[in-house]
């Protein structure tokens, strides 16, 4: 194997962006009279300690998965999809929808309110994307407007249709059938949230990464990506592929949206707009917008996130720290060409030093 | 001894490909040193070098007589070492003066200008530039950001200048100009290493000629005392010819007919008018015009690019007015793009993907959606065979780190492998070696005998000249006259080209 290839110093790239971020985090520990060493033990112990928390862990990076390869799709083809949260909503909305209005067995309401999802999200997209394919208006200006319209949509929809029994600011609880819950997964990570979500997102990964890699349609959506003038040259229709993008970028934003709101939650709340819209590009970005990448990069947040409530209550080190290791995680990986000059040093050494 | 630079033994290696392989070479005081060789032989490699961009695997450099290490660009101005890149790192909104002062502006909270302008007149003036440091780099001409670049040069105490193919974007008027003042430079005690394989160049401004093949340095000559044929034979390593073998053409059917064509551009202006021209099989075509006359919006409305106001495209006899870029390809049009990287290719792909981009959807590389890789290989590598394209890694080779003329000798053999009825050039051998273009000519008129029909737009009027059966002449967007190349000269092309009407020379 080449350890210089692309793929190899990616991962690098993102394994000591990882470590700095959690020395930064230990130092801030420190600094505000805590122990790092007993502050990251609780932690991880709060992520990992059981095959409950565990499963809990991996609910939790569900929907962060999906939204990161949405973001890592749409940036591989040459856009920056912000609207993550908004399509996420939007899939979230049509899939409780779905959920809440057809009593159908099971098995045939769930695929239902899947790719009832996957349009919510990709219609959502489908608006930023037309507006960039005709008017050239950028996706990134687009995508933060329909994230707001989508939070605004939410709120009048949700207590006008699909109010809940005691609270106006939640949708009902969906029923059995509507969950992505099932009984044998909760019993074997004893009674955790963990649901087909997460199989579906691991299904997900394999298929984005052989569209991108395998097919016609990969090729073309990444040749407009790279270089949009070239591909209009060569025969490719250039605005289709920009739509295209955009949808398929929505649409996994979407299912994201119904793995998290009716499979780690069991309705839809009003007034949030789900960080996890946000968190994605930085799984994106620390999974160098690699499928596989976002994989890692989506549980070792979700990890974090789901470890930092079991630290704050067996410690009094605040759960913001959590945040704040992420945020480092993601300065260290925006920054990456630090480290890759970093590398580029330690490889010439040890080629020097071999030499000689 | 009185050599201002000293490079021995340098060697440099990328992946799969040795740049430079122990290459010495030395300039002395107030000389010009041309280094010549092919696209991808290794002059940009060795000048990065000396300029701080790369580090060498091996090998020492003496500035003045004094061994030096340069780790960077920085430490190569501090010695004295100054570049023009050949596409210049200029801001485009800022003026003259501010881009020149860019990286060492005068320190303090605000920045006086004053002592910069003054000190920037003067050198203009010394070396006869005639910049203006008020005028803003995206209202002057190419020419002239080039003179910028050469006053940055001049205004960081610049004594060994190293010029990297500097005419490649220049007017012929223009390049006269760099020549003067590259004379000028050297009457003032400065010295020149001018990267180039233009031929013609040297013989007018070098005093010797270091030529580089593959990394490896062949000869350094004396240009007075070598012809142009001498050093073209050193630089290939085979005897070039400077003419173009050609036997007389067999024109067929009409294969392109273009009537009464309008065309209106990006700024809403009508470029091309009322143009009537056709190309038969078996024919090269050549459209010659001064640059911006309508060759480009005349093109793009043939390959479909743009859409056009009124006028006729018949390929073949069938009107393609309404047919998608695609579909005219799928038709029978080829087109090699002007700007190679812009339009022609994509330069983060590899090279094997490069030559499918036009027909990754047909069934030869693809299926039900899949690509076919294996397929989409051995295409790559009959192209890079049939065309000599060399590169580190073959046909996965990531386009954006081959050499220029190799990515032109790609984008020629994607297209002519489309086996096209027509074969649209434009600049096909922009910014090549003579090595290349003599091969580029030479199956540009292969295909014109096996019955193709070859639209070729040039603006180099030799080149049109030489290769076409027929030349066709556009000024401001108007049809001027026809002749055949076989009985007209350069003087009456340039004349038609500036829109005199044939027969109307006064």
């Amino acid at each position: 194997m080449n350890l210089n290839s692309d793929k190899f110093r990616a991962l690098w790239v993102a394994l000591i962006s990882v470590f700095l971020g959690l020395v930064a985090g230990a130092i801030l520990m420190a600094l505000t009279g805590h122990n790092p060493f007993e502050g990251y033990t609780y932690l991880f112990q709060g992520g990992l300690m059981n095959i409950e928390r565990i499963g809990n862990t991996l609910a939790t990076s569900t929907a962060l998965f999906l939204t990161g390869i949405s973001v890592a799709f749409a940036f591989k083809t040459g856009l920056f999809n912000i609207g993550a949260s908004g399509q996420m909503l939007m899939g979230g909305l049509f899939a409780t929808a779905i959920g809440l209005t057809w009593d159908l067995p099971k098995p045939i309401l769930l695929p239902i309110i899947l790719i009832a999802s996957i349009i919510g999200g990709g219609l959502w997209a489908l608006i930023p994307g037309l507006l960039k394919a005709k008017f050239n208006v950028h996706e990134v200006v687009a995508t933060i407007m329909m994230n707001w319209i989508a939070y605004w949509t939410i709120n009048y929809t949700i207590p006008a249709y699909f109010k809940g029994e005691y609270l106006e600011t939640e949708s009902r609880i969906i029923g059995n059938n509507a969950s992505l819950r099932v009984e044998w997964l909760t019993d074997l990570f004893n009674g955790s949230y963990i649901n087909l979500g997460f199989f579906i997102a691991v299904a997900v990964i394999i298929i984005i990464a052989i569209v991108l890699d395998k097919t016609v349609l990969g090729f073309t959506l990444k040749a407009v990506g790279f270089n949009k003038e070239s591909a209009k040259y060569s025969g490719m229709n250039v605005n289709k592929s920009i739509i295209l993008s955009m949808m398929i970028a929505g649409g996994l934003a979407g299912l994201g949206g119904a793995t998290f709101y009716l499979g780690y939650s069991s309705n839809i709340q009003i007034g949030v707009l789900p960080a996890q819209g946000f968190d994605g590009i930085a799984v994106a970005l620390l999974g160098a917008n690699n499928p596989y990448g976002a994989l890692a990069a989506a549980v070792f947040f979700g990890l974090l996130h789901s470890g930092k409530g079991f630290m704050n209550a067996m410690t009094d080190v605040p759960p913001e720290i959590g945040d704040t290791i992420i945020a480092t995680i993601i300065y260290f990986a925006a920054t990456s060409l630090l480290i890759h000059k970093f590398l580029d040093k330690i490889t010439a050494f040890f080629k020097g030093g071999l030499k000689k | 001894m009185d050599y201002v630079i000293e490079m021995e033994k340098i060697r440099k290696e990328f992946p799969g490909i040795v740049a430079n392989d122990d290459i010495s070479i030395n300039l002395k005081k107030g000389e010009v040193l041309a280094l010549l060789g092919e696209n991808g032989a290794g002059k940009s490699t060795l000048m990065s070098i000396l300029f701080g961009l790369y580090r060498p695997d091996s090998g020492n450099i003496k500035v003045n007589g004094e061994l030096v290490s340069i780790q960077n660009p920085n430490q190569a101005g501090e010695l004295g070492i100054g570049m023009v890149h050949q596409h210049f790192k200029l801001v485009h909104n800022f003026t003259i003066t501010e881009n020149i002062i860019l990286g060492r502006e005068p320190k303090g909270f605000k920045i006086d200008l004053s002592d910069a302008r003054k000190k920037i007149i003067e050198l203009s003036e010394k070396y006869n530039l005639n910049v203006d440091p008020d005028e803003k780099i995206e209202n002057v001409s190419v020419g002239m950001q080039q003179r910028v670049e050469i006053l940055k040069m001049l205004y960081r105490d610049a004594n060994i200048l190293i010029f990297d193919e500097p005419t490649a974007v220049l007017t012929p008027q223009e390049i006269v100009e760099l020549m003067k003042i590259m004379k000028n430079l050297i009457a003032e005690g400065k010295s020149i290493i001018l990267i180039t394989h233009k031929l013609k160049e040297i013989k007018q401004v070098a005093d010797r000629c270091t030529v580089i093949r593959r990394g490896k340095v062949i000869d350094t000559v004396d240009v007075k005392n070598s012809s142009l044929a001498e050093m073209a034979e050193k630089m290939v390593g085979r005897e070039v010819s400077f003419t173009v073998n050609k036997e007389k053409a067999d024109p067929k059917n009409e294969i392109l007919e273009v009537k009464n064509l309008n065309v209106i551009n990006s700024r809403k202006v009508l470029a091309v008018k009322d143009f009537s021209f056709s190309v038969k099989a078996g024919e090269i075509v050549g459209l010659a015009g001064v640059d911006g006359n309508g060759q480009t919006e005349l093109i793009e409305a043939i390959t479909g690019l743009t859409k056009i106001e009124s006028g006729e495209i018949l390929l073949n006899g069938n009107n393609i007015n309404h047919l998608s870029i695609k579909e005219r390809i799928n038709a029978g049009i080829s087109h090699i793009p002007e700007d190679r990287h812009k339009h022609g290719l994509v330069l983060d792909y590899s090279l094997e993907e490069n030559m499918v981009l036009e027909q990754i959807d047909n069934e030869k590389y693809s299926q039900n959606g899949f690509l076919k890789k294996d397929a989409i290989r051995s295409h790559a590598e009959s192209v890079i065979k049939d065309f000599d394209v060399r590169s580190g890694r073959g046909p996965i080779t990531i386009v954006r780190s081959m050499s220029g003329g190799n990515q032109q000798k790609a984008i020629v053999g994607r297209e002519i492998f489309q086996n096209p009825d027509l074969l649209i050039a434009v600049q096909p051998t922009r910014g090549l070696d003579v090595g290349s273009i003599e091969y580029i000519h030479k199956r540009l008129i292969e295909q014109r005998d096996s019955g193709k029909a070859v639209l070729l737009v040039s603006l180099e009027l030799d080149e049109v000249l030489d290769l076409s059966d027929r030349i066709v002449v556009i000024n401001n967007g108007e049809f001027v006259g026809e002749v055949l190349a076989s009985e007209t000269n350069e003087n009456e092309v340039g004349l038609m080209m500036a829109g005199v009407q044939k027969g109307e020379n006064s």
